[in-house]
């Protein structure tokens, strides 16, 4: 093998790759906080014993894990467009991986609640509290703080799962390097540079979970799972 | 001159989601192996394999697989190697499966109790004897339901194959909506081509996972 890496070519598009990093982190962060709503609610849809909006849900859920992110992202930006709405292609991305990551929250959700112990909602509702607070204070919080660790990987794969957005030209990280290896040549020293800043980012994501994780549970008994 | 879609199409879908499923097996059966080995250096007695296979796991799990897949293909092909688009696909789907593969499997090894590890230490097993007749039968009933679970991702990370020129479904699904564009009703149908072979293996999973817990305490409103 008589290749010769030259990564200095690669380095000078610095603030190019810098722009494509705050990009996905964009991206992530808000796919994250609405895909966590609509995960959210839509786990507490599955559980209400309303018929019709269980099984909603449920399709919900079922349908978008058993399809691909790329094809997701395809209806919804190529999809939407064909019958006349269009939608840019930022948008569409934002729409396709909130989509995505509520379905997977939303089992992760299901998961937690499920495991608050019938004892506790007894408890509560011989204090009196209406369903509304039941939900709130006994179950969902509790149930959070159970599946953090779940929820921290999922959003983490979420960030990388949002490179796949570049395929319908959203100019993140991915798309930065796909032009940066076009333009210099050095494809391999490329995408080595962006697999390292991909793993920065995770690394910086799971601590900001983790910080997240001390300021917002600040009780410090062990559940489930450990932090 | 726009055609609509026609049976020909329907083939030519077909056709994909059967590299889709051939992908997927290489995947499944490479990363599988890989994974094993993955999984048994990671509870190794020995500090630096278990160190080189956590760096090993973190390293894959911090990368995306699209990434993965664009330095294996121009990776491979300045060390010389032309590879046509499968394998290049293949080593990737390879490398990626078995970074999760083996770090489920070693949660499924250190799920096994603890009072096995020392029952089997006190008949005097060698730790090739305590693994091979001790642990690995028990972990691999517990190891079931996520493998099967991870299935479903495998097949539908392959669909980032098509990305690096691989005809696999959702490759054939854009071939086809280029030339008929009518992207909505293509991509409908290549969405419940891989609903339709991921289906099946989340429902087994749920259903193997449901047989595991077994006297454990129901949910809730149930």
């Amino acid at each position: 093998m008589s290749y010769q890496f030259d990564f200095s070519r690669v380095l000078q598009e610095f603030p190019l790759f810098l722009q494509g990093a705050w990009l996905t982190i964009q991206l992530s962060l808000v796919a994250t906080a609405m895909g966590f709503a609509i995960g959210s609610l839509c786990a507490i849809g599955r559980r209400s014993g309303v018929k019709p909006v269980s099984l909603a849900c449920g399709l919900y859920v079922e349908l978008i894990r058993n399809t691909p992110l790329l094809v997701q992202i395809f209806l919804v930006y190529f999809g939407l467009s064909s019958i006349g709405w269009k939608v840019p292609a930022m948008y569409a991305a934002v729409i396709a991986l909130v989509i995505n990551v509520g379905a997977y929250t939303s089992e992760i959700m299901r998961a937690g609640m499920d495991s608050i112990h019938r004892g506790q909602l007894e408890a509560a509702e011989c204090l009196a509290l209406n369903r509304a607070q039941v939900y709130w204070h006994v179950i969902l919080r509790p149930a959070m703080e159970r599946v953090y660790p779940a929820l921290t990987s999922q959003f983490i794969l979420l960030m990388l799962g949002s490179s796949i957005t570049s395929q319908i030209s959203v100019e993140e990280l991915t798309a930065v390097a796909n032009r940066v290896q076009s333009d210099t040549y050095r494809s391999f020293e490329t995408y080595i540079v962006v697999a390292a800043a991909y793993m920065i980012l995770a690394l910086l994501m799971r601590l900001g979970f983790w910080l997240l994780g001390q300021l917002v549970f600040t009780r410090k008994r062990r559940l489930g799972t450990t932090m | 001159m726009q055609t609509s879609f026609n049976i020909h199409h329907l083939y030519f879908l077909l056709n994909g989601m059967a590299w889709t499923l051939a992908l997927s097996l290489i995947a499944f059966i490479g990363g599988g192996i890989a994974g094993f080995a993955v999984a048994l250096c990671r509870v190794s007695p020995v500090a630096a394999v278990r160190w080189s296979a956590t760096a090993y796991v973190q390293l894959v799990q911090g990368i995306p697989l699209l990434i993965l897949m664009f330095m294996t293909y121009f990776g491979l092909s300045i060390a010389g190697w032309t590879l046509s688009a499968l394998v290049a696909a293949g080593i990737a789907m390879t490398i990626y499966v078995s970074a999760y593969l083996g770090e489920i499997w070693r949660g499924c090894i250190e799920a096994v109790a603890r009072t096995q590890w020392e029952a089997a230490e006190c008949l005097a097993l060698s730790r090739t004897q305590r693994m091979r007749l001790v642990i690995l039968p028990q972990a691999l009933r517990i190891a079931t339901p996520p493998t099967v679970g991870f299935m479903v991702q495998i097949v539908k990370n392959t669909s980032l194959a098509s990305i690096v020129g691989f005809v696999e479904l959702a490759r054939a699904g854009q071939v086809v909506n280029n030339s008929i564009f009518q992207p909505f009703l293509v991509y409908i149908i290549v969405a419940t081509f891989y609903f339709a072979l991921c289906y099946p293996l989340s429902a087994w999973s749920t259903r193997l996972e449901r047989r595991l817990q077994v006297g454990q305490p129901a949910p809730l409103f149930a």
